[in-house]
This record gives structure tokens, sequence and C-alpha cells, in this order.
């Protein structure tokens, strides 16, 4: 009774505590930088949940990161290692992008945006393909292949932003221009677009389809056992597919979601790298749709917040990396220490 | 046109390709070593990044480039160290953690630039190199191939020192057994903790040596995010070897002719868009691995912690 007290104490504790924990370390660096703690955290709130225009910001900055956290649940709780999200995002973003004033200037707005979304959505899936394809028939490690179809994708789609999508009239290489009466529509005059709820709406959803339906317990089977998994008559590599698939259509939907409600145009130098600093979030909710919620907006407070806290305290805002991997660490301690006393 | 096919610009163009392919090589046979024991090691950028900005810091101090590149090693193998005592001794997720430290380093390395460098950007003078009697005298490849800073021939020389290393002797045996069934190599008596630490501290060396190399011969300074991938980069190149040096070696080389191009043409006034240059190396991983990938024999226990007695 009493430990099994403690141990639910504890799974209260785990994603929390890591934070503060980190958050306590970050404002000895700080102190140790001569730097006043208290005022760089305070910042931190005042630019954004403090300020109207700073929680619109936030919840924009959101809607991307979701996108990039349910494709991570998707490929994470079925065991693969998808860590190409970079460029598929990246790739996603550039040919919705490429296409987004043709479409808007042709087709009523309607039917254009869903029409963006679901090229941006097909270019991450086919580009995931090869991956996918190398890991379900050749058994190639999934790790080696994405990480480096992420390095192809950035010199591709640089190639196709300085070539066949550039916007002659631009003296830079860039994608053209869509006006912002073009854009995601925006909710009652706020920064804030359609997206964020999308974004919310889908992580939802994976979560429910990982954990409530047929599909998502034969993805979860493959990912803790191929072998249980072929012996019980699945289609391991049909399933790797669609996992794939899933995977790679919500982080290029991503992209798309960040050029068509925020970004606007892509410039050829453009290098989205959000998947390693989402993948720790993904991790602190433990594969969870709801908790990474949270998370994602803890960790967009952190961005935005961050930001502005380190320039007023003339640091780089690298240095909240430092944090994110002060979380992680914390994190793995933490579940390791829990998984201890669970076995004793 | 005629200016751009001169022997000092085939002389450069060399030359720029085993500098900017030296740390890949460096970094993918540290990474070689680590996974041959069983453990995937993310935090090779992480460990290059550091060795880059300790490198360039003590090459700064003391003027001394040998020294640079010592406490280079020494830092990289620091931050391995880290990575031993979450993976290895208290096996945590090896690839949570790798991504950690990585973040960690990018955080660190970027805070420290700024604080110590960010006002004036030091930069370190041209490196003394070392031309090796009557081979440096060719023309074209002798200046290109046979005149560098010492560091860059024992890049070379350790290629098939680790070959043999991994193929003759007994270190190599027991890296093998670590990576492919740990519990046999415990049933012998070896430990898998001391086996797999020292070769994740021996990748942190060479992943920190290759940092070294990056900012003070590949850059002669050092700024944020110097090593831009390149520990990604070598840890792909590792996992393609399957546990060949010289194929690291050869990859390495084939990434830096590509880097080595882009910046040859930019330099002709060539109009040919560097970004497909840079694919070409990519592009062809891909082909082998499309090929090849079949036999793509990675280490049985590759990413999974050791614990004797475990199920």
């Amino acid at each position: 009774m009493n430990r099994g007290l403690a141990l639910k104490l504890l799974g209260w504790l785990r994603p929390i505590a890591p934070i503060i924990l980190a958050l306590l370390i970050g404002a000895l660096i700080l102190a140790a930088l001569g730097r006043d703690p208290s005022a760089f955290y305070l910042q931190i709130l005042r630019r954004t949940v403090l300020s109207p225009s700073g929680a619109q910001e936030v919840l924009v900055l959101m809607a991307p990161l979701l996108c990039l956290a349910a494709s991570l649940i998707v490929c994470f709780r079925a065991g693969l290692w998808n860590l190409g999200v970079d460029g598929q995002y990246m790739l996603g973003g550039v040919f919705t992008s490429a296409f987004a004033a043709a479409a808007t200037a042709s087709m009523p707005y309607w039917l254009a945006i869903p029409c963006l979304v679901a090229i941006g959505i097909a270019v991450g899936v086919v580009w995931s393909m090869v991956p996918a394809l190398l890991r379900a028939y050749q058994g190639v490690n999934e790790i080696i292949s994405t990480l480096m179809m992420t390095f192809l994708a950035l010199s591709t789609g640089a190639f196709l932003i300085k070539t066949v999508f550039d916007d002659p009239e631009s003296p830079v290489p860039q994608t053209i221009f869509l006006p912002i009466e073009d854009r995601l529509p925006r909710l009652f005059d706020s920064l804030v677009h359609i997206g964020v709820i999308a974004a919310v709406v889908i992580v939802l959803a994976v979560h429910v389809i990982m954990t409530r339906t047929a599909f998502g317990l034969k993805l979860q089977i493959v990912g803790h056992n191929p072998r249980a998994a072929e012996h019980a008559g699945l289609n391991v590599k049909r399933l790797t597919l669609a996992v794939f698939a899933i995977s790679a259509g919500l982080a290029a939907l991503g992209g798309a979601i960040d050029v068509l409600g925020v970004r606007g145009v892509v410039r050829a130098d453009w290098h989205p790298s959000f998947g390693l600093l989402v993948v720790p979030l993904v991790f602190l909710a433990r594969f969870h749709g709801v908790a990474v919620i949270a998370f994602v907006a803890f960790f967009a407070v952190l961005t935005i917040g961050g930001e502005s806290a380190s320039r007023r305290a003339d640091l780089p805002h690298d240095f909240l990396l430092i944090m994110m991997s002060l979380i992680l660490l914390i994190l793995a301690l933490t579940d390791h220490l829990i998984s201890r006393l669970k076995g004793r | 046109m005629d200016t751009l096919f001169t022997q000092a610009f085939a002389t450069a163009f060399i030359a720029g390709a085993i500098t900017a392919g030296v740390p890949l090589w460096l970094a993918g046979l540290g990474e070689q070593i680590s996974e041959k024991s069983g453990v995937l090691n993310l935090g090779l950028e992480g460990m290059m990044l550091a060795g880059a900005f300790v490198g360039f810091s003590v090459a700064l101090a003391t003027g001394s480039f040998a020294l640079g590149f010592l406490a280079g090693a020494l830092g990289g193998a620091l931050v391995a160290l880290l990575m031993v005592l979450l993976c290895v001794v208290i096996h945590l997720n090896q690839i949570v953690v790798g991504i950690a430290i990585t973040l960690a380093m990018q955080g660190a390395t970027s805070l420290a630039h700024h604080v110590m460098y960010a006002r004036d950007f030091p930069r370190l003078p041209r490196q003394n190199e070392w031309a090796i009697p009557f081979l440096s005298d060719i023309p074209v490849i002798g200046k290109a191939i046979f005149t560098h800073h010492p560091v860059i021939f024992m890049a070379v020389l350790l290629v098939p020192l680790l070959a043999w290393v991994f193929r003759s002797t007994h270190i190599g045996l027991n890296l093998s057994a670590a990576g492919e069934k740990p519990a046999a190599l415990d049933i012998a008596g070896v430990s898998v903790g001391w086996t797999r630490g020292l070769a994740v501290v021996a990748t942190g060396l060479l992943g920190g040596l290759g940092g070294a190399v990056m900012s003070n011969i590949g850059a002669g300074l050092f700024v944020p995010f110097i090593t831009g991938g390149a520990g990604f980069m070598a840890i792909v190149l590792a996992m393609l070897a399957r546990g060949r040096p010289t194929w690291v070696l050869g990859s390495a080389l084939i990434v830096g002719l590509a880097m080595s191009v882009t910046t040859a043409l930019q330099v002709g006034g060539l109009q040919i868009p560097t970004d497909v240059v840079q694919m070409l190396p990519f592009t062809l991983i891909i082909v082998v691995l499309a090929l090849f990938g079949r036999r793509a024999g990675l280490p049985a226990s590759l990413g999974l912690p050791y614990q004797r007695g475990a199920r």
C-alpha cells in the first residue's frame, strides 16, 4: 500500500520533476554567468503567457511542432526511428510554398488550401518511401537512411528553390510570396490560424488511433516484437510502409502549416531543424498524445520567451539547448530510478 | 576557363577534399569502434563540437597546433565519459542520451563562444605544414596530398591500424563480441562494461580530434555549430562501412570531394548549382544501400544495453 502510493506519487512527479530540476540547474548556470535567474525566467513569462500577442505567438509556433510530435509518436510507438522528420518537414513546406501562389490564383480559396496541404503531405510521403522500402525489403537500418535523407532533402529543397520554384522577380532565390489574405484563415482577428486547431485535433486523433484501434495495436505489436508480429500473421512489411507514410505525411503537414500559416515564402537557405528538439518532448510525454500538447506548449514558451530573455541577458539563445538536454537527461534518469523501484 | 584548370587550382581542389574529408573519417572511424562494441553513439556531433571548441581554444592560447589537437581529442573523450556513465554504467536509452549530449554541446559551445570570442572573433595563424620528402615534389599531388599538417597523415595511418586491430587482435575480437553477443563475452570473463566504455571513449577521442581538425585546419576559427551535421554524416558513413575502416576512408573522401567541388566551382565562377553536387554523395550512398543493403550486417546487439542475467 505504502509502496503503491509512492509509485503513484512518482508517476505524477515523473514528467514535472525533470523540468523543475532543469530550470533549477539553468538558474545556477545563469547565476554562475553573473545573470539574474529570476529576471530571466520572469522575462520568459512576460514575453509569452503574460502578453496577449506573445501568447498568440506561442500557439502559432505550437502548430507545426504538434504535427512533428504526432509524426514521431506514430513511428516511435511502432518501434521505428524516423529521424528524417526535418527533411520531410522542409520538402512539405517547399512544395506547398512553390504551388501556393498559383493555386490560390487559379482556384477558389476553399479548394486551394486543402489542395496545397495535400501536395505537401504527398511529397513527404513519397520522400519517406525510400527509407521505408529499404527498411521493409532490405532490412536497412532506418536511422542511417532517414538521417541521410535529411541531408539530401536540404540540398534538394535548396536546389528546387534556386531553379524551378524560384520567383523571377525577387533578387534572392525564394519561392513566390503568398499574400497574407491568402494564408490560412485566422481566428477572431488574432494571429492564431486554423492550423493550430487542426494540429491539436491531429495529435489527439493520432493518440486515439494508436491506443484505441486495432490498427494502432498492430503497430504497437510490430514495435515491441516484429518477430512475434510476423508469427501472429501481421504483414510487417506493409505495416512498416504505412508507419513511414503516416509519420512522414504528418511531418510534411507541419511544414505545410508553417508555410501557409506564418511564413508565406521559403528562401533557399531555409534549414528547419525542429526534429531533434521535438524528440525529447515526445519522450517526456511517453508517446502520450495528450501529455505531449502540454510539453510542446512548454517548449514553445521556452523558445519564444527564451529568445527575448536571452537577448536581454546578453546570451546566445542556443543557451536554451542546454536546458532541453538537461530535461532530457534528468527524465531518462528518473525513468531509470522508477523502473528500478518497481523492479524490487 | 583556362584559369580554372591550372595546377594551382587542381592542388587546391584535392587538398580541399582531404581537409573536408579528414574530420569525417576520423569521426567515422571513432563511431565505428563504438558501433562495433554495440553502442550507437548519436552524441558524436556533440563530441566533435566539444573537440572543435576545446581544440581551438587551446591552440589559440598556447599557439601550438599539436597541443590544440591533443586537447580537442581529450575534450571529445570527456564528453564521451558522460555517455559511458549514462549508457554503459546505468543502461539508459542510447538514442535519447546521444541526442541530449549533442543538444547540450551545441548549447554549451555556443554559450562559451559567446562569452569568450563573440567580441573579437580571433583567428588562428596558418598551420605549419609538413611536407613528406621527395613525394611532396611531385607536381600537383605532391602539394595536394603530401603536404599537410602531421595530424592528417596520422589520420591516414589510423585506417590500416584500426583494420589490423579489428581483424587480428584480441581487442578487436572483444569489441565484436560485445556488439554481437555480449553475454558470451561476459561468460568468457571479459567485462562488457569496460569493453564498451573504452570503445565509447575512443569514439570521443577521435570525434574530438575530428572536430579540432575542422576548427583549426579547416576554418582557423570557431563559430557555433561549426560541425554543421558532420557528426551525423560520420555516423552514416560508419554504419555504411559495416565495420571496415577502409570504407570509412573511401566514403569520407567521396563526400569531401563533393564539398571541395562545391567551393571550387564557386571560385571558378561556373554556373552549376552547388546543391546538385552536394546531393551526389548522398544519392550514391542511397543507391549503395539499395543494392547491398541486405548484407548490411550491423552488430546484433547494437543499441541494446547489456545487463548480466537480464532477458
